[in-house]
């Protein structure tokens, strides 16, 4: 590593922490109804949304009807993306004339971008019309994220209020999250990708003539539009097959270091929403330290490894799989990135990473995609490793655990069990099942333990709704479409639900006063006691895996057998 | 029943909002601000494309710089790389046999460092630059190749270095060389010396 490379690395951080509070306090704003700076340029929108569609945006519901109406609004969607996949042919923008996509494809895809996954086991260039790309693709972009951070608000109403069952209202949080916060930010930073290079037209493929006399077809379509939403909104699908390290997705530095910081920027900000709401600034930046050291961690394990020689390539810096204009470094920051804030969009292809550094990408996703995580659903699902932190410590001290004045019962500890297991069992069956039988094994692209690696790696992509890949793996066959398409459905209404109960349970509480006796949530104490509760949970489930894939491959790399 | 009526509604209006109008509008604004970027940033020659800036192209004759092997051969239907975990002996087999092409095309001393990036393939396929010292160890090559005289492989040392891009703001990413302009400038540079004759 050069000096420049630590710049880059510290400046990427620096500047993560100071847009924090800025965003966190704009989106604070939005989601109480305060006055703020975009509502005189969207704020007419806002009304036409209820007016058109009937909805009133005064009347607060309880966290049933709030979740129905967030598993009826992504169901429609779901059904919808499936439909127009498999009719294209008759539909318009396919210039390319390509095909209707199979049933089982178009249900995986569905399924992926409504669950903020975007797993692709399709190529976008070659599979996709600009129309499915465009209006199915690009919208799930925008709601499956707005999805999460509805989630996200409702939990800190039901964590914020008591003795109510008014959780708020579902529309009205998906509405103000895109309108205000997602639409604003996707607009503006789609015309920067512009102005870097990136695509954005509805012209057919352009054929040309290489230097070399041979012929060459440049995909062309609406990407910059997209890829602005899939990286603010921690959804991650590419435009094209090579996501992010594609020259029209990725051009240059700049542009990468941008679509970089877009990944983790609203996950991150939304810690300081979250302190706003509860009435301590200081609970929130917690919960972002917690998220910071284990991203840091992460990040530095990775970058020692990739830049460790080995027996087999001696001092050779392992280029395979990255582009020359990021290089090694900008390729590890995003691999980290990426897999911590369920974005899953790559730089650089994670199969060819070097076996712990492509391991930390799937320790990030394992842990619950929690280190800042997927845009809502990180921090809900970090909320929900406090209320088990909390539980624990309340255990050792025999008190009664109580979080922000609530306390937390039998009902949350069983809820938050049920979300921290829904996505790991998933994890542990499926890839058990694909590494013993046929139709798994016959779409792995390197064998041996890189080889479980891959089939590991796929269903915590799934399960964690993270979506990037060790993409050797050929997931595009009936078993892995089916098999990760309904690891993808537990592994976020498999968390949802029972975060939605623990809102609605928490919201009916009465908030006690602290005490001297009371346990604090915002000090180095408690981040310890949770960054420790969070890798015990995750190393005692995964470890025995991990072992025998990404952990003996580094040993067989090292002993060049 | 309310609770899907609603749905589909929401649904809809945010089909439109951010599937038709976010996209057209982006493209309004980018078509109008970076017409020749929006468009793929196409190289036009003769009136007819002959590539996009960003894009690379498979060069292997004698006469042009050589790009970064690519697990696609450079045809972008799909893009993607090789996916070749570390420890998969098709990779090291891969990178010897490159390293010895390599130094056996250039004629180079056995003991030449080979830069990384031209013994990996890249992650897009794609990739439309090298280091500038992989340049650099082309020259001789292609010096000989086009019938060059001393001086005149000293221009083409002096192409390498006016076509090197620098990190962005001094900051950002790898220093690179983009091959397909380098090729173009290097015809170019060919052609004024055969003019000049």
């Amino acid at each position: 590593m050069t000096v420049q490379d630590v710049i880059q690395v510290i400046l990427f951080f620096a500047l993560l922490i100071g847009l924090t509070p800025i965003l966190g306090n704009y989106m604070y704003k939005v989601f109480t109804g305060n006055k703020h700076i975009m509502l005189p340029l969207f704020g007419w929108l806002e009304k036409i949304t209820y007016k058109l569609t009937g909805v009133n945006s005064d009347e607060e519901t309880n966290w049933k009807s709030y979740t129905f109406g967030l598993l009826m609004f992504n169901l429609v969607g779901l059904v919808f993306v499936f439909l127009i996949q498999v009719i294209q042919v008759y539909l318009p923008l396919n210039p390319a004339h390509l095909p209707n996509v199979s049933w089982h494809s178009a249900f995986n895809t569905s399924v992926s971008f409504m669950t903020n996954t975007n797993w692709q086991g399709y190529a976008g260039e070659t599979t996709l019309s600009y129309f499915v790309q465009m209006v199915g693709l690009t919208v799930q972009n925008f709601v499956s994220a707005a999805t999460g951070i509805a989630v996200l608000i409702a939990l800190i109403k039901g964590i914020s209020r008591k003795t109510t069952d008014k959780l708020g209202n579902f529309w009205v949080d998906l509405t103000r999250s895109t309108l205000y916060v997602l639409l604003p930010l996707s607009i503006l930073f789609a015309i920067v990708l512009v102005g870097q290079g990136v695509i954005q037209n509805f012209k057919t493929y352009e054929t040309v003539q290489t230097l070399q006399g041979t012929q060459q077809v440049i995909p062309m379509g609406p990407a910059a539009s997209q890829i602005a939403i899939k990286q603010l909104g921690t959804n991650g699908g590419g435009f094209f097959n090579a996501n992010s390290s594609h020259p029209l997705e990725n051009p240059t530095p700049f542009s990468n270091f941008l679509e970089m910081l877009a990944i983790l920027l609203i996950p991150a900000a939304l810690t300081y929403t979250y302190g706003k709401m509860v009435g301590s600034i200081r609970q929130g930046w917690t919960i972002f330290t917690a998220m910071l050291i284990l991203l840091v961690i992460g990040l530095s394990i990775s970058l020692y490894a990739e830049y460790s020689s080995n027996p087999i390539f001696g001092h050779l810096p392992l280029m395979e799989g990255k582009e020359t204009r990021f290089g090694i470094t900008n390729s590890v920051l995003w691999s980290t990135s990426t897999s911590a804030a369920s974005n899953g969009s790559v730089n650089a292809m994670h199969d060819s990473l070097s076996p712990i550094a492509g391991m930390v990408a799937m320790v990030n996703i394992m842990l619950g995609e929690i280190i800042f995580g997927g845009v809502g659903a990180g921090l809900y699902g970090m909320l929900i490793f406090i209320i088990l932190t909390v539980f624990i410590a309340g255990l050792m001290v025999g008190r009664t655990p109580e979080y922000l004045g609530k306390k937390i019962e039998a009902f949350e500890v069983q809820m938050a069990l049920v979300a921290i297991l829904a996505p790991n069992i998933i994890i542990l069956l499926f890839s058990a099942w694909a590494s013993v039988c046929t139709s798994g094994l016959s779409s792995l692209n390197n064998s041996g333990s890189h080889g479980l690696s891959e089939i590991l790696y796929a269903y915590a992509s799934a399960a964690g709704n993270n979506g990037s890949a060790f993409a050797g793996l050929n997931a595009n066959t009936v078993f892995y479409n089916l098999t990760i398409g309904f690891g993808m459905l537990i592994g976020r209404f498999g968390v949802i639900i029972p975060v939605m109960a623990i809102a609605g349970s928490m919201a009916k509480k009465k908030i006690t006063p602290p005490s001297s006796g009371t346990f604090h949530t915002d000090n180095w104490l408690f981040i310890g006691l949770l960054i420790a509760i969070i890798l015990i949970v995750g190393g005692l489930t995964h470890f025995p895996a991990l072992s025998l894939g990404p952990i003996a491959e580094h040993l067989l790399l090292n002993l060049k057998i | 029943m309310k609770t899907l009526i609603t749905s589909l509604k929401i649904f809809l209006f945010f089909t439109v909002l951010t599937g038709v109008i976010y996209p057209l509008f982006v493209t309004g604004i980018a078509q109008l601000l970076f017409p020749n970027k929006a468009n793929g940033s196409l190289i036009i020659k003769d009136n007819k494309a002959i590539g996009s800036e960003l894009i690379g192209q498979q060069f292997d004759s004698s006469i042009y710089f050589t790009s970064r092997p690519s697990a696609i051969s450079y045809n972008p239907l799909p893009s993607g790389g090789s996916n070749y975990g570390l420890t998969n002996i098709k990779l090291k087999n891969l990178v010897v046999e490159r390293k010895h092409k390599f130094i056996t095309f250039n004629r180079l001393d056995s003991l030449t460092v080979v830069p990384s990036e031209m013994l990996f393939a890249s992650a897009s396929g794609l990739d439309p630059h090298t280091s500038p010292s992989a340049a650099l160890l082309q020259v001789d090559r292609i010096a000989k190749a086009r019938g060059f005289d001393s001086s005149q492989k000293q221009q083409l040392i002096d192409l390498i270095q006016s076509k090197t891009e620098e990190m962005q703001f001094g900051l950002l990413g790898e220093p690179r060389i983009n091959i397909l302009n380098l090729n173009i400038a290097l015809d170019k540079l060919d052609q004024n010396i055969t003019n000049n004759k």
